[in-house]
């Protein structure tokens, strides 16, 4: 047999061949609907910016459709899957289950997404990615979707399968790491998710075959939303499995409680599925219980579980930096923290914005009644853009710039640039956001083409700051889109000119077992570090100012809508 | 000794939890309880609330409704398009139809009056925003969903669609005045 794994020299990782094979490919295939994406996202942002408006209105709908399918579903999915088999194969040292398979899962993706982008490129299915029915996009949008579902799937039943391999052959020592807990978190999730993708989109695809007279467009939201939300769920387990891993890479950091972090992972895999709910807070017929329940008191243990994370993920990293040294005062483990290392920077920008943006703007918008004032404003896509684009994408970046010298053997194209990458990247998509949030507060409505209504029998004109808002978010898409063609030169210089190190040795010998640390048993080895008992001060007061942060916008937002109409 | 290493000791929910961590724990709990009970709190003594009342409805029927309606209180036309400016009586009923690209029909309203104010769609689904004060609803055909609503100031307000309904989408805009007693 063909020598199959190889032990990588400066990271310590073992890769199975069929393994790696399959992660670069999942991988390219998603820088490659970043860079599509992203230049789809530019073209809309210049023409929200009302003195450029760069496209006609049929093209705009045309291009935000292809932007939100590529970008949400495509681009972020392949990723997952080539996270799924890393944390799996990769991590826990042992072969891949099914790899042909893995090639079907790969193909089905790959045609899934060319049908669907070219049901959008025709134009007959300028539908948004949420294809709202009643109103049709042409079948092969859906059928498309369908398709790069299974393949999706299938990856993920891969994933499945190889940590039960693992298990068998007993690769590894005692439990499964952090990260890959982590992921295993958001393949549960992907399942649920998928399935939900499945029951509304198979019958949404028949109707538009003409084969169902009718879906109703409640059920279908309710259904749909399954997938719209839950999806996007699979992003936050994933991402922050991202953040354990780079704080262990980087820092050599450790949980600082395994069973803390776990536990808020299981968090999410109970009730975070339900909080996709909050997209029907403004919708016909659901009785005020249903929505308190799903969208409140079953999200806010999920959204528990983000903020132990917040916590535990930085404070992972203080106490490792304070036990090299760095233990002066509240951040000096902040201030020594490698901040030109694109990796590091990506991964705590991304923390941080989706902490601080993402996270409060996500929990206030999701308050039932909170969600009447900004429900289909352009604050929606500014909270997503914090969650999605700050939070997931920009973790996947900074994990990217690590992984894949390591995985294509070659060195890091271009450094000096990818420097600068995470923070362009993450300071634009931050004033992106803002700006959109700001003008979804002045009433600016999101997927809207122009909003100065020309043509419209009446005269209406949202305030000059949302215009000023408007201008300034394009403005800040230019600089995160100049962050993100870093990204892809960087990525795609490295794969094709990156100067080759050692080239990569398989050998026949399995790998050895992987083990945990012989840590004392006894307790933590924290004592000494920080202040008072507490070994992640600064981290703790981080975090209570984000809590402050997030008491007083929830109240501000209680205020403004106690001054509008009343209702009932 | 990291996170991509399996943890030390098998059972790992044994391992001793770090203060910082049980301190942080136990101040997000509460605010998330906070969080939770302010939702209910907001309906006892809140007055912007959206009771959940709506009724299944055939669109055709929803759209006879409207002109039955539009027919009975109309007061005047706008527009180069006649639009009727319907001033229904206080504390009536008031029906707006959503449709591509309109909505129909415009509203006078008297402030510190309370209307049951019905809104549905005659084809594909569209949002219900009322500008400047930005309330927003989702309005889907088949669906005609009851608000209670109370304007609260006199004014001109504009009734914009904020869900994305085809190519004139940007077009489909309307007015609701809002006039003293």
């Amino acid at each position: 047999m063909q020598p199959q794994f190889r032990t990588c020299p400066e990271s310590g990782l073992v890769f199975h061949r069929p393994a790696e094979n399959l992660i670069k490919a999942n991988a390219v295939a998603a820088v490659v609907f970043l860079a599509v994406g992203g230049l789809l996202g530019l073209l809309v942002a210049l023409t929200r910016w009302p003195a450029v408006q760069i496209l006609n209105a049929q093209d705009f709908y045309t291009v935000l459709t292809g932007h939100g399918v590529v970008m949400l579903l495509v681009w972020i999915l392949f990723f997952e899957i080539a996270l799924l088999y890393f944390c799996s194969s990769v991590l826990l040292r042992c072969r891949i289950a099914t790899p042909r398979l893995g090639w079907v899962a790969f193909g089905l993706m790959i045609g899934g997404a060319a049908i669907t982008s070219w049901a959008i490129i025709a134009g007959s299915s300028s539908v948004m990615m949420t294809s709202y029915v009643p109103m049709p996009a042409a079948p092969g949008f859906y059928f498309g979707l369908i398709l790069f579902a299974v393949g999706a799937l299938i990856g993920v039943f891969m994933f499945f399968g190889t940590l039960v391999i693992a298990r068998d052959e007993k690769t590894y020592e005692g439990s499964i790491p952090l990260v890959t807990f982590g992921a295993l978190t958001a393949a549960i999730l992907a399942v649920f998710t998928i399935a939900c993708g499945a029951i509304i989109l198979i019958p949404t695809w028949l109707w538009s075959i003409g084969y169902i007279s009718e879906i109703d467009p409640l059920m279908y939201r309710l259904v749909w939303w399954g997938l719209g939300h839950t999806s996007q769920q699979i992003n936050v387990a994933a991402h922050v499995s991202v953040w354990y891993a780079v704080a262990a890479i980087v820092f050599g950091a450790r949980p600082m409680s395994e069973k803390v972090s776990r536990g808020a992972f299981f968090l999410y895999i109970l009730f975070i599925s339900v909080a996709s709910a909050h997209h029907l807070l403004g919708d016909p017929g659901l009785s005020t219980e249903w929505k308190i329940f799903n969208t409140s008191y079953v999200m806010y243990l999920a959204v528990l579980a983000s903020l132990v994370h917040g916590l535990t993920v930085p404070g992972s990293i203080e106490v490792a930096q304070r036990e090299k040294g760095h233990n002066r005062g509240l951040f000096e483990w902040l201030r020594k923290a490698p901040w030109g290392n694109p990796v590091f920077s990506g991964m705590f920008l991304s923390l941080v914005g989706f902490g601080f943006i993402g996270g409060i703007s996500g929990v206030v918008m999701g308050s039932e009644q909170i969600n009447f004032l900004i429900h289909n404003t352009i604050y929606v896509p500014g909270h997503f853009h914090a969650t999605v684009v700050l939070g997931t994408t920009l973790a996947f970046m900074a994990m990217s710039l690590w992984l894949v010298p390591v995985l294509f053997r070659r060195k890091l194209f271009m450094p000096g640039l990818a420097k600068w990458q995470p923070w362009l990247f993450g300071i634009g998509t931050a004033l992106q956001t803002f700006f959109m949030m700001g003008a979804g507060t002045l009433g600016v409505s999101r997927r809207h083409w122009d909003m100065a209504f020309t043509g419209s029998a009446f005269e209406w004109t949202y305030p000059g700051m949302a215009y000023t808002m408007m201008a300034l978010n394009g403005i800040s898409a230019v600089i995160a889109v100049l962050g993100g063609m870093i990204f892809v030169v960087v990525i795609v210089g490295t794969v094709l000119f990156g100067q080759k190190t050692s080239p990569a040795e398989y050998s026949s010998t399995r790998p050895g077992i992987l083990r945990g640390p012989a840590e004392s048993l006894s307790g933590h080895s924290h004592a000494g570090l920080g202040v008072k008992g507490f070994p992640a001060p600064g981290t703790f007061v981080l975090a209570m100012f984000l809590l402050l942060i997030f008491v007083v916008y929830f109240f501000i937002n209680y205020g403004y809508l106690a001054s509008v109409w009343r209702f009932s | 000794m990291s996170a991509i290493q399996p943890p030390a000791r098998r059972v790992w929910w044994k391992q001793p939890v770090d203060r910082v961590e049980i301190v942080w724990i136990a101040i997000a709990l509460v605010w998330c309880l906070i969080m939770f009970f302010f939702m209910p709190y907001w309906h006892v003594y809140g007055e912007q609330n959206y009771s959940g009342e709506a009724y299944r409805v055939n669109p055709q029927d929803y759209v006879a409704k409207v002109n039955e309606f539009v027919e009975e209180y109309t007061v005047r036309h706008e527009t180069d398009r006649q639009v009727p400016v319907v001033r229904p009586p206080a504390g009536g009923d008031v029906y707006l139809l959503a449709r591509l690209w309109d909505w129909y029909p415009i509203l006078e309203l008297e402030a510190g009056e309370t209307y049951r104010f019905h809104v549905s769609s005659a084809d594909w689904q569209h949002g219900l925003s009322i500008q400047p004060i930005n309330i927003n609803f989702q309005v889907l055909p088949g669906y005609d969903m009851v608000l209670n609503v109370t304007p609260t100031e006199p004014g001109e307000y504009a009734v914009v669609c904020n869900e994305y309904c085809g190519i004139m989408h940007h077009t489909m805009m309307s007015r609701i005045y809002v006039v003293d007693n």
